[in-house]
């Protein structure tokens, strides 16, 4: 197998005294979309924001395109190619909508992202690119929020919970993006707590448990059973 | 009359408030940084310009630009590394810093300059006025004055909301955590903003030391007419600002008409007022 895009071993996070990521080990290969699923607090965000520098990651063991990213500032990781959609869209409200897109660029590589290849993947932005990012729609923000993202031209996108709060036809349509992202040579990985959504974009799935990856396989081998039991941490027929 | 005269004279002394108060307003906006001694920086300009001019003889305008340059470079400096150190989710060490940079700077301006109190001659802009009428005359300097403050205004302005810089600025004042997830560098914004907001401070600063005397005590109060201005026409809005500034200046002109002694005290009548009745200011920030 080549050297995968991103390789993560033993890693951990916390917050004070209270660790909430316990030697979590997880890759993402050239190409691949993978997902991570898990309850509210099973600590994905918290391991996407270490991924991305954020939260601190010194002393960690996270190699990115063959180097060392751990320890290493939020811009300067950004700089290397890892872009992240946010929890909770965070767009910049005294921004255009055009203006949070054009920031999302602005210490990124040059590539196949532009505005326009934006606004030609989520067409319902073209007319609001004057108003201000708050002034949207949810799943309009949403929009936002990923093609600022993708400005920087990404090897990796970090997506936070793109779908929470939106309603089912808006999330297909947020989800029908994610193949057309992936084919223009960006690594995805996804935050879900819809195991459907999850199951059905992903070509592998790791589960998070109370800090720890329960489980990881790809959508074809995991049981809905296995899933279940590695998502609450009890046997469905337990819990019937 | 003699009261539109006050009226007038007080509008163009509100520019010059206006810029006490931009510098102020910006590193609050950017990094919610309360700078105590925003006076004090407005104060070693003033002495940095009659260095420059009368001890040194540099030509008065390049004086200017060599203010401009050393209060913005000692502005990112400083930024960079020292007042970014006490940034923080607390409001507090910063105000407890540059409140002991404040008592810092003025012994120092003490020490080196004496207590005398100074002023930067500008020759025969001094006496130059346009008469209107028997009773209203506007200082050629208070005018040019006026319309200096009223450029930087539109200079910062400008960079507010053209250029990218100041997409950054406002992006950061807004969310400042994420920005780095946009490949921004939260260290250097900082400085790049308390840089702009000491140029600003080196305008304000050299059209006091050409206004009027000033001494190594003079910060403080400029600091609260700053603070005054800002209030009075809302946080994180230039054109507010000036209007905060020119109110500051025509209560205080006004109150200087009915007799000398009430000028500072009109100016915090006018401050109070709009804080009774309109706490957010009179031009709040209208997004956000
Ligand atoms: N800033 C913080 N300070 C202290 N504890 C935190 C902080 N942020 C998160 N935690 C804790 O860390 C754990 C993991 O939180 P995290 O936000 O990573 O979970 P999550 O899987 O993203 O949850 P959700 O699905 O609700 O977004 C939780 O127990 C949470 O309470
Ligand atoms: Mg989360």
């Amino acid at each position: 197998m080549t050297q995968p895009l991103l390789e993560v071993r033993g890693l951990t996070a916390f917050y004070g005294d209270f660790q909430a990521l316990f030697e979590i080990g997880f890759s993402v290969a050239e190409d691949e979309t993978v997902a991570i699923i898990g309850a509210n607090g099973a600590g994905k965000s918290t391991f996407l924001r270490v991924l991305t520098g954020l939260h601190a990651s010194v002393g960690q063991d996270i190699v990115f395109s063959g180097s060392q990213i751990a320890g290493i500032s939020a811009d300067r990781v950004h700089k290397r190619g890892i872009a992240m959609v946010p929890e909770g869209r965070r767009l910049f409200p005294s921004l255009s909508v055009e203006e949070n897109l054009l920031i999302g660029a602005s210490g990124g590589r040059d590539g196949p992202w532009t505005l326009d290849a934006v606004y030609d993947l989520f067409p319902d932005l073209t007319s609001k690119r004057r108003n201000p990012g708050t002034a949207l729609s949810g799943g309009q923000q949403q929009m936002v929020a990923i093609g600022r993202a993708l400005m920087s031209n990404p090897k990796l996108l970090l997506c936070d919970e793109i779908s929470l709060g939106l309603a089912p036809k808006i999330i297909k349509d947020i989800y029908a993006a994610v193949p057309r992202i992936h084919d223009l040579g960006t690594s995805i990985v996804v935050v879900e707590q819809d195991v459907g959504q999850a199951l059905a974009v992903a070509d592998r799935i790791y589960c998070f448990q109370e800090g720890r990856v329960s489980l990881t396989g790809t959508p074809e081998t995991l049981t809905r059973a296995d899933i279940a039991k590695a998502y609450f941490g009890i046997d469905e027929e337990e819990a019937a | 009359m003699v009261w539109i005269n006050a009226l007038l004279q007080g509008v163009l002394l509100g520019g010059l408030y206006a810029l006490f108060a931009a510098g102020l307003s910006l590193m609050f906006g950017v990094m919610r940084f309360v700078n105590i001694a925003h006076g004090d920086f407005i104060v070693v300009a003033a002495y940095l310009m009659m260095t420059s001019v009368l001890i040194a003889g540099v030509n008065p305008f390049v004086g200017i630009g060599l203010v401009v340059v050393i209060m913005a470079a000692a502005g990112y400096l400083g930024q960079r590394f020292l007042l970014n150190r006490v940034l923080g989710k607390d409001i507090l060490p910063p105000i407890l810093v540059t409140f002991g940079l404040s008592i810092i700077l003025q012994n120092a301006l003490l020490e080196i300059f004496s207590a005398d109190s100074r002023r930067v001659q500008t020759g025969w802009l001094e006496t130059a006025s346009i008469s209107l009428n028997d009773v209203v005359a506007l200082g050629l300097l208070p005018i040019l004055m006026f319309v200096a403050a009223l450029a930087v205004l539109a200079l910062l302005q400008w960079i507010f909301y053209h250029t990218a810089l100041g997409r950054l600025l406002r992006a950061t004042s807004d969310d400042a955590e994420i920005v780095p997830l946009m490949g921004g560098n939260n260290a250097h914004i900082f400085a790049l903003a308390t840089m702009l907001a000491s140029g600003v401070v080196a305008v304000a600063g050299v059209l006091l030391a050409m206004k009027t005397n000033f001494d190594p005590t003079a910060g403080p109060a400029r600091l609260l007419f700053a603070f005054e201005a800002v209030i009075i026409g809302g946080l994180g809005n230039i054109w507010g600002t000036l209007a905060g500034g020119i109110v500051l200046g025509v209560a205080q002109t006004i109150g200087a008409q009915i007799d000398t002694g009430y000028q500072v005290l009109a100016g915090h009548l006018a401050f109070l007022a709009v804080l009774v009745l309109r706490p957010r200011g009179l031009f709040p920030k209208t997004i956000g």
